[in-house]
């Protein structure tokens, strides 16, 4: 980490969605705890990985914590502005300096759109620049991600998986932002072409100083591209710790269940790989199991576990985890 | 004793608005009875044509076979209409689609989907043919089968659903189970679910597996042999191990170097491959990786080189010895490839 400090701190976020029953008079029978409590800092300059699988929550933290949908609980302060509180013109000011990667480059394009215009949409949002210097900009921004400043009048389609993500990428550069939550930003890509796009978020974190929030599944790219790591499950953060010490230490349960699955590109010693295979699938985050998360599918769950949430607990070095059997 | 399968230079082309689609351009491999084969490769490298074709589920028109045999226990499957198409499929070669959810009917039960093709294909009542799919799904580990049997699709997860279409590809016993990219839509943890069910299932069974995927992880703990395709072409092929640790083909090698690992601290940058695949509509003359390589020569340019003996049971599609950076080693075309047709 080359940081002075933090950057984006995340304290006891929720966000639970409602389930509604009836057409005309709406009640509400439930909720879906998308995010249900975590706690977390991003410090300055650096990739926090966020891994987990579908339907953990990780995505709905990316987007909370840019205040695309409001918390039902907890803050969030983004050097110094608790982004929860501020409203309005504040609200967009702050923005500004936050943007977003999003995961299908084929969704997230407008088709009927040209490039400058895509890519100078956070200009003319936040009055940054018009005219002849909002063109200039835009080639400018082409260039920075690597593609040829004339495509200028282009429409997506005209482009490739991995060049409309570069064009993604562009659009959130265009508000000179601090830090960019990056939500799958990979994942729809060949892998080929995968490495292409990580490459250039490297190098633009260098040359930016940007800091990132990687969502991601691939557990591989994650341990390439992060300084740390936080593994969710079921709407919570169990373990958290740098990159090297959280894959070749791994304390909860799930992260070892996770990182075991994760297929390594070499026959002989994948073979003798010994899999930790979980049991069933993750509950529905509608009706999380008490105590524990993860206590339904855990190999070594005691008794506690079904009853009490476990703690989070630093065990040292910076490596947290929340578990009651281990660590 | 003949292979079990055995393509021969099979061919595909799609005609199309913007022109004809070169999807598959004469690939040829065997399959032994018993064998894990692995198809690796990026979208649109032909892979999942290159089944589709031997299982006959090609739409002519657009798509046709041009040329080459698939022999199926020594009988050519394209020389065969789609009534005794009918036959092979599910009896003899099943397969199992990437997205369980678009290959399951949502409005008919996972169960009834599954004892129909009993009834149809192997003449059971209902009764048997219900006793039988419960316990097919109870093979493939989905709990409280029988009360499952009712259930409909979107009832079941991600990873129940993948399981189900693997008990329905099983419930007429083939000897072939064609996996195209079966995991890809599903979470690692799910993924090692699956896996380990085919790895059981195949040792029970004594199946034959053809798996395709981009996952050049998953492959490695499951497959024997390896093919590498790109842009419709083999380009390297071979045991699993030398593959892995001998890769021959400058896309196979680029392609390992690209992926960083799960298992290892990386602190260097990613290889990456610069530039696109080739658009199938007009293949370049010489070989198809040459402008993205970087070890191609003026030869590459012009000629595509056929798949050679690099070492014994690996070949590799290059003009340049990877390791040497020598493109005069390889022999000249004029000598006659016995081993595969890779004619263009």
């Amino acid at each position: 980490m080359n940081g002075d400090g933090v950057l984006v701190q995340v304290e006891g976020l929720k966000k639970h969605f409602p389930i509604t029953r009836g057409i005309i008079i709406q009640r509400q029978v439930g909720a879906i705890r998308a995010v249900d409590g975590v706690t977390f800092d991003i410090y300055r300059g650096e990739t926090l990985g966020l891994v987990g699988e579908s339907g953990c929550g990780k995505t709905t933290t990316g987007r909370t914590i840019l205040q695309l949908y409001r918390p039902t609980a907890g803050r969030v302060i983004f050097d110094g502005i608790d982004l929860t509180a501020v409203k309005g013109g504040e609200l967009r000011r702050t923005r500004q300096r936050i943007q977003m990667i999003f995961q299908d480059p084929y969704a997230s394009l407008n088709p009927r759109m040209t490039i400058a215009r895509i890519i100078s949409e956070p200009l003319r949002t936040h009055k940054l620049a018009s005219g002849k210097e909002q063109v200039e900009r835009v080639q400018e921004l082409l260039q920075i991600v690597r593609l040829n400043p004339r495509f200028i009048n282009r429409y997506p389609h005209e482009f490739s998986g991995g060049q409309r993500q570069r064009i993604g990428v562009a659009r959130a550069l265009a508000s000179d932002p601090e830090f960019i939550v990056c939500d799958e930003p990979i994942s729809a890509l060949d892998v080929s072409i995968q490495a292409q796009v990580v490459n250039l978020l490297e190098d633009l974190q260098d040359e930016l100083g940007l800091t990132y929030l990687f969502i991601a599944h691939d557990l591989s790219m994650v341990r390439h591209i992060c300084n740390r790591v936080a593994v969710m499950y079921l709407g919570k953060i169990v373990e958290l710790a740098q990159k090297d010490e959280l894959y070749d230490h791994p304390i909860h349960p799930y992260t070892q269940a996770l990182l075991s699955a994760v297929p390594v590109p070499d026959p002989p010693l994948e073979r003798k790989r010994q899999r930790i295979i979980l049991e069933g699938d993750v509950p529905s985050p509608a009706d999380p199991p008490p105590g524990c998360h993860f206590s339904t599918r855990c190999p070594v769950a005691g008794k506690i576990c079904s009853e009490e949430e476990p703690p989070w607990r630093d065990v040292g070095g910076g490596h947290f985890v929340a578990c009651h059997s281990r660590g | 004793m003949a292979p079990l399968l055995e393509v021969q230079d099979l061919t595909t082309r799609f005609d199309t608005l913007e022109g004809v689609v070169h999807a598959v351009n004469g690939i040829s491999y065997t399959l032994e009875e018993g064998e894990t084969l692995g198809i690796v490769g990026e979208s649109g490298c032909g892979k999942s044509v290159s089944v589709l074709s031997i299982m006959g589920l090609i739409p002519q028109p657009p798509g046709k076979i041009v040329a080459g045999r698939v022999l199926y226990r020594g009988q050519d499957l394209l020389q065969r209409d789609e009534e005794q198409m009918e036959h092979i499929r599910g009896r003899e070669i099943a397969m199992v689609f990437q997205d369980p959810m678009t290959s399951l009917n949502p409005v008919l039960t996972v169960g009834r989907q599954i004892s129909e093709a009993l009834v149809v294909h192997l003449g059971m009542t209902e009764a048997e043919a219900r006793h039988r799919a419960i316990e097919l799904l109870a093979m493939v580990g989905i709990p409280q089968a029988d009360e499952r049997y009712a259930d409909y699709p979107h009832q079941f997860s991600g990873g129940m659903r993948q399981r189900a279409m693997i008990a329905m590809a099983l419930s007429c016993n083939p000897s072939i189970l064609i996996a195209d990219e079966p995991t890809t839509a599903l979470d690692v943890t799910i993924q090692a679910q699956i896996v380990d069910l085919v790895k059981t299932l195949r040792e029970r069974l004594g199946m034959t597996v053809i798996w395709i995927t981009h996952d050049l992880g998953v492959i490695a703990g499951l497959a024997e042999k390896v093919i590498v395709m790109y842009a419709g072409f083999i380009v390297e092929r071979g045991n699993v191990d030398d593959i892995y640790a001998d890769p021959r083909h400058p896309y196979t090698l680029a392609l390992l170097k690209s992926l960083p690992r799960v298992d290892r601290s990386s602190k260097e940058r990613l290889a990456t491959i610069q530039g696109l695949p080739p658009d199938l509509l007009g293949l370049p003359p010489g070989c198809p990786f040459a402008a993205r390589c970087d070890y191609a020569v003026e030869r590459c340019r012009q000629e595509n080189p056929r798949l050679e003996f690099v070492a014994s049971g690996h070949e590799a599609a290059c003009w340049v010895d990877v390791a040497t950076r020598r493109s005069d080693s390889r022999p000249a075309d004029a000598v006659s490839s016995k081993s595969t047709g890779r004619e263009r």
